[in-house]
């Protein structure tokens, strides 16, 4: 049962999320082959070897694979459908928007956001904001999965050491182009693999306002994110939203501030090990998910946070 | 040119879900039915291109029961042209992009707007299937949306930021929440819509096998949270993170 796990990488590096597939792969087999196709990216092909459970590494290097285009990268991975019985890729917006593609171009229904494996073709993912989880059975052939990282733990970086195949790009499909990227930088951990996680809402009325958040983030080496009203009010920019239709997160501690808790936010975060939040409605739905709640203003709140965690 | 809009009935996202005691689905019954939220997005970015003079027509189709006509009606407040209702229940984004190839090329629409994602299946597949089944472009996550000449250009919502992306027309684009804010339907515009052309088919008209490939062995509650406390201050906060949760 050979399985097919696609690279999530910059050219430059690999993502850990290539690691969270990687374990989901070994729930299936043992015959995991990592697919990275880029440009100039001999080095995240290496580190892909290295990942504990990988027994192959296949590298495809075009100028037309450089940003993961889904028109360029699909058929490549298509093809790969015809010597492997799974194709999967982590749910991030690269394997969100690759991964359909691969399955139409097969003619196959895609299992999306996998969190179990219960059977070689049986699975259980999140519907309805993951306020019900369904277990489904595939009849198709291939199976083409994306998986949430957040429900499988990243298999170890060392380890491995499987061998690298250089394999051909099928060429550029001439339909798209890749213009340019505005990325937000920051000296953070990555949000959707960070340990702790804070998280500010519509309560911190302005994007000033989010350095009370980062004066506790840096205390306690915490990604920030945001609900989705804070993102829309151009608080923060947008991938730091949090939730149903934004990042999936389930760090040790998630600490929300002047979040209300709709379902739309909890579905991002309800799975996270320790839950604080800090709110000054009392009756704020978020508190019902809280394992620790702090009703205040915020205000006052988390200033009074940075200094307590600095003694 | 002409514009398609698939819009989709779901279950209305202020509505809190329950799931059904004997494990085979979540509770419809006398429950609020919406548009798909990122559809409302989308027939307001098509209605838009329209009134700016870049669109001839828009056209909403609906994939389901006799119901998701009022969802073609809603649209068609908004302002779409005319609609079309495929009656298919039940079918999966593997299904719905087939049915939605067929429309069109039957109606020769060059730009298919969709949502990133239906909030009661949270697939996120469909677009992305009927691009490749068209052999078109996508663009995902759309927050910005520019028509050119042969062209369209979209920013799109990606998880280190974001990204643009050229591509040629015909071409497929989802939406993301950030593209735009629909407007509220006037009461003369839902008046109007209901005027307006509905036609309805079904997949087998179409030529399209809409069985499903997945199978629902049950559909159970996720675990619930245990009760939290409530803490008094910021001291006893800390305190129990230390030393009872561990975490800090
Ligand atoms: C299709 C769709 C998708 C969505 N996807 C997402 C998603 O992915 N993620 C997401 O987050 N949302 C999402 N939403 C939006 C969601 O429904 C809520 O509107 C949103 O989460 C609300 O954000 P909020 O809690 O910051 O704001 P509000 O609900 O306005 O809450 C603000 C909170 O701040 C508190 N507050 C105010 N001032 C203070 C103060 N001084 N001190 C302490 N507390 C204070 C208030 O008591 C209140 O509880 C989606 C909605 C739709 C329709
Ligand atoms: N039954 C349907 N009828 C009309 N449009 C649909 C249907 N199912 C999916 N879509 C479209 O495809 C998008 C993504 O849906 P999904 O892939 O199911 O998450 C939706 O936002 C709609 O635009």
């Amino acid at each position: 049962m050979a399985i097919l796990v696609i690279a999530e990488h910059d050219n430059q590096t690999l993502k850990p999320a290539t690691r969270n597939a990687v374990t989901a792969a070994t729930k299936l087999g043992s015959d995991i082959t990592v697919l990275v196709a880029g440009e100039g990216c001999q080095a995240v092909a290496d580190a892909a070897a290295k990942i504990a459970g990988v027994t192959k590494v296949l590298l495809a290097e075009a100028p037309e694979l450089a940003h993961s285009l889904p028109e360029n990268l699909a058929p490549l991975i298509a093809e790969l459908g015809g010597s492997h019985e799974y194709l999967m890729a982590t749910a991030t917006s690269m394997g969100k928007s690759v991964m359909p593609r691969v399955a139409a171009l097969l003619d196959v229904q895609q299992v999306s956001e996998i969190m179990s494996v219960e059977g070689p073709d049986t699975f259980t993912r999140p519907i309805y904001a993951g306020n019900a989880i369904a277990t489904v059975q595939t009849s198709d052939a291939v199976k083409v999965l994306t998986v949430r990282g957040t429900a499988f733990d990243a298999a170890p970086a060392e380890g491995g050491s499987a061998s690298v195949e250089k394999i051909a790009s099928k060429g550029d499909a001439g339909l798209s182009k890749f213009i340019g990227q505005e990325l937000s930088k920051s000296e953070r951990p990555e949000l959707t693999s960070a340990r702790r996680v804070i998280s500010g809402g519509r309560g911190m009325q302005n994007g000033e306002n989010f350095k009370l958040l980062e004066a506790v983030a840096d205390k306690i080496g915490a990604a920030i994110g945001a609900s989705r009203a804070a993102v829309d009010a151009g608080f923060v920019p947008n991938d730091y939203q949090v939730g149903q239709t934004g990042k999936i997160v389930a760090p040790d501690l998630y600490i929300a501030v002047g979040i209300s808790g709709a379902i739309q936010h909890l579905a991002g975060m309800k799975d996270s090990k320790v839950i604080v939040a800090i709110n000054k409605d009392s009756e704020a739905p978020i508190f019902s998910v809280a394992d620790y709640g702090l009703v205040g203003d915020l205000f006052k709140v988390m200033p009074e946070l940075a200094e307590e965690l600095s003694k | 040119m002409r514009v398609l809009v698939p819009v989709k009935r779901v279950i209305d996202y202020n509505v809190k879900v329950r799931v059904k005691p004997d494990g085979t689905g979540v509770d419809l019954a006398n429950v609020k039915m919406s548009m798909n939220p990122f559809d409302e997005i989308a027939v307001e970015e098509a209605v838009r291109l329209k009134e700016a003079g870049k669109v001839e027509e828009v056209i909403a189709a609906s994939i389901g029961p006799a119901q998701a006509q009022e969802t073609i009606r809603t649209a068609l407040a908004i302002g779409a042209d005319r609609g079309i209702l495929v009656t298919q229940e039940g079918a999966e984004p593997l299904a719905v992009a087939k049915i939605l190839k067929a429309l069109a090329e039957k109606e020769g629409v060059e730009l298919v707007i969709l949502g990133k994602q239906a909030i009661d299946d949270d697939s996120n597949q469909t677009g992305q299937m009927l691009a490749a089944l068209l052999g078109w472009g996508q663009a995902t996550f759309a927050s910005k949306v520019e028509l050119g000449d042969g062209k369209v250009t979209v920013t799109r919502e990606v998880d280190g930021g974001l990204e643009t992306d050229e591509l040629k027309l015909p071409a497929i684009v989802t939406t993301d929440l950030r593209l735009n804010e629909p407007r509220y339907a006037s009461l003369p515009n839902i008046m109007k819509a209901k005027k307006k052309q509905l036609d309805t088919v079904t997949a087998a008209d179409l030529g399209v096998d809409a069985a499903p490939r997945l199978k629902t062995l049950k559909v159970v509650e996720p675990p619930k949270r245990g009760a939290g406390v409530k803490v008094a201050t910021v001291q006893e906060l800390v305190d129990k993170l230390k030393n009872e949760a561990k975490v800090i």
